[in-house]
């Protein structure tokens, strides 16, 4: 689905909340990426960001219960690229995106929480909200 | 669709595991049991190949995390080696290098072992 608002186009896929689709999502943002002339490096990025972000989702939101469906939008302006990921799960805090200690979680025998520290390393701009009854996540990337 | 796959093979000693196609949250399982496998058979002198790894997210870099004590207190290692700089940078950010064996080549992996 593609929309055209003023100079802007967004393209729009929502997925059921299943890791199953995680590589399609992450294609589906590569593509327009790439045909909007975002750099191999820059796509990178983006696919990860957008990868570790929905995964967050499917885990935190929606606690793995794949019935439930989660939208992307993908914005590209001018100088950027904004993809927005709205949700109706739970909220969940993504306050922490200090570099996590991996040898304290090794110890601890702890994994994840890495997720949230690669979208803020990997992306220039990450907010997150509530809009009409969703969790909204917005990350851009700058062209340069 | 996903395609991840691992191979593996034995080498002077060492459980070669080549790992293809991208590895993320949903495929990570797939790492976690061969791993584990190797492990519950006391092979753990483990070198993961990444070579045909195309991609990786943080998921893929926990199952590295959950198991690389208990095969370092038995004495073994998880060597990871033949990393494009794709993939070796989501290991930098995070600060693995400083943790895990990371090496160019495979063969470097198996000639530490075989030399400890």
């Amino acid at each position: 689905m593609s929309l055209h608002l003023g100079t802007n186009s967004t393209y729009r896929k929502t997925i059921p909340a299943s890791t199953k689709n995680l590589s399609e999502v992450r294609n589906f943002v590569a593509q327009h990426a790439l045909s909007n002339g975002y750099s191999r490096q820059q796509i990178s990025d983006i696919r990860l960001a957008v990868d570790e972000a929905i995964t967050n989702i499917i885990k935190h939101a929606y606690n793995g219960d794949e019935n439930h469906t989660i939208e992307i939008d993908v914005t590209f302006k001018k100088d950027r690229v904004c993809i927005e990921l709205f949700d109706t799960g739970t909220t969940f805090s993504l306050k922490s995106f200090k570099q996590p200690n991996i040898e304290e979680k090794i110890k601890q025998k702890k994994r994840g929480g890495m997720g949230v520290y690669l979208i803020h390393s990997l992306m220039d701009d990450v907010s997150y909200g509530r809009e009409d009854n969703s969790n909204k996540m917005v990350m851009c990337k700058y062209r340069s | 669709m996903n395609t991840f796959s691992i191979n593996q093979r034995s080498e002077l000693g060492c459980a070669i595991l080549d790992l293809h196609g991208e590895l993320d949250a949903h495929t990570a399982s797939e790492l976690e049991s061969v791993l584990q496998d190797l492990i519950a058979r006391e092979n753990l002198r483990i070198v993961v190949n990444f070579d045909q790894l195309d991609y990786i997210a943080s998921a893929g870099l926990g199952v590295f995390m959950a198991y690389i004590e208990d095969v370092r207190t038995e004495g073994g290692d998880i060597k990871l080696t033949n990393m494009n700089k794709k993939v070796y940078n989501v290991f930098d950010l995070l600060g693995f290098p400083a943790l895990y064996d990371i090496l160019d080549d495979e063969t470097e992996a198996i000639e530490k072992f075989s030399n400890s």
